[in-house]
């Protein structure tokens, strides 16, 4: 077996930190293809290339994509059905 | 600019190469890859071009290595950018595998085993232009560069030279492929620094 060039998805947590205001270090996301829900740093991540390419660890297929460009970002995310963040408990609105 | 690569055309490449804008020189030959590399024995290899009308041609590996070879020398250019001068291939011309396919189509989208794809103009693969190649540098292309077989298109960036390339879609209207979906440029021309969707 050669080692595949992939690294974990925490090498994420830098470049999604640009776009998200959330902490994606915890987040979980759901495979559109094969339905796994897997921990984003779970993933496996291709970075190799162009863009950042992230692979759910059940079925290989595509998660989430990220290109970035020095003015412009794009984020893919028709591979994933939902990504889930814990959030501080929800306070009650005085209206 | 101090490396000095001879050219294999001949060209006098003294000092800083003609490079297109925001490119650097590299004398290595970096491995980019979207997933996994896929294996694919020769005994099952195909290529497929498909029309627009649903017509199928099909070439097993024997089928492809008995058509007319070329040897292109060429220069490649990455969209991440380094650029390579004066890289050898040998393969088959799309001239050759277009040559009797009945078509009117004005796109084409390259597709790969493990899933890859890549559009691009069909006029950009005609006209001694784009090459289906299996050998690089006197070699089998090694399978982490796309062997048994790849796409090459060098007067785009390298992202539409698709590594396994399974096959080629001739259609009539545009369909981006996997980076042209996630913000990089239709067509990227190199020369005009066309790397992201609206440059
Ligand atoms: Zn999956």
């Amino acid at each position: 077996m050669t080692a595949l060039p992939y690294v974990d998805g925490n090498m994420l947590d830098g470049p999604l930190g640009e776009v998200f205001a959330v902490d994606l270090s915890t987040a979980t996301g759901r495979c559109a293809h094969c339905g796994t829900a897997s921990p984003v740093a779970g993933l496996r991540v291709y970075s190799h290339a162009p863009g950042l390419v992230a692979r759910c660890p059940t079925c290989v297929e595509v998660m989430l994509r990220l290109v970035r460009a020095p003015d412009r970002a794009w984020l893919d995310l028709r591979g994933a059905t939902f990504l889930r963040f814990p959030m501080p408990p929800e306070r009650t609105l005085i209206r | 600019m101090g490396i000095v690569t001879p050219g294999f055309e001949g060209r006098p490449r003294a000092g800083a190469p003609n490079l297109p804008p925001g490119q650097y020189l590299t004398p290595d030959f970096p491995v980019l890859s979207a997933g996994p590399t896929p294996k694919v024995p020769r005994e099952t290899w195909e290529f497929v071009i498909s029309t627009e009308t649903g017509m199928e041609y099909r070439w097993s590996w024997d089928e492809m290595m008995a058509l007319p070879q070329e040897a292109p020398t060429v220069d490649i250019h990455c969209v991440t950018r380094w650029s390579k001068l004066g890289t050898t291939w040998q393969g088959v011309s799309l001239d050759t595998l277009l040559d009797g396919i009945d078509t009117v189509a004005d796109y084409a989208l390259a597709h790969s085993y493990g899933g890859y794809s890549s559009n691009l103009p069909l006029g950009d693969l005609r006209d001694g232009r784009a090459w289906l190649v299996h050998t690089y540098d006197g070699g089998d292309l090694p399978a982490e560069h796309g062997g048994p077989a790849r796409l090459l298109v060098p007067h785009l960036y390298f992202w539409k030279s698709a590594k396994w390339v399974r096959g080629i879609r001739l259609m009539s209207e545009d369909s981006p492929g996997f980076w042209e979906t996630a913000g990089y440029h239709d067509y990227g021309d190199p020369w005009r620094e066309q790397r992201y969707q609206g440059d």
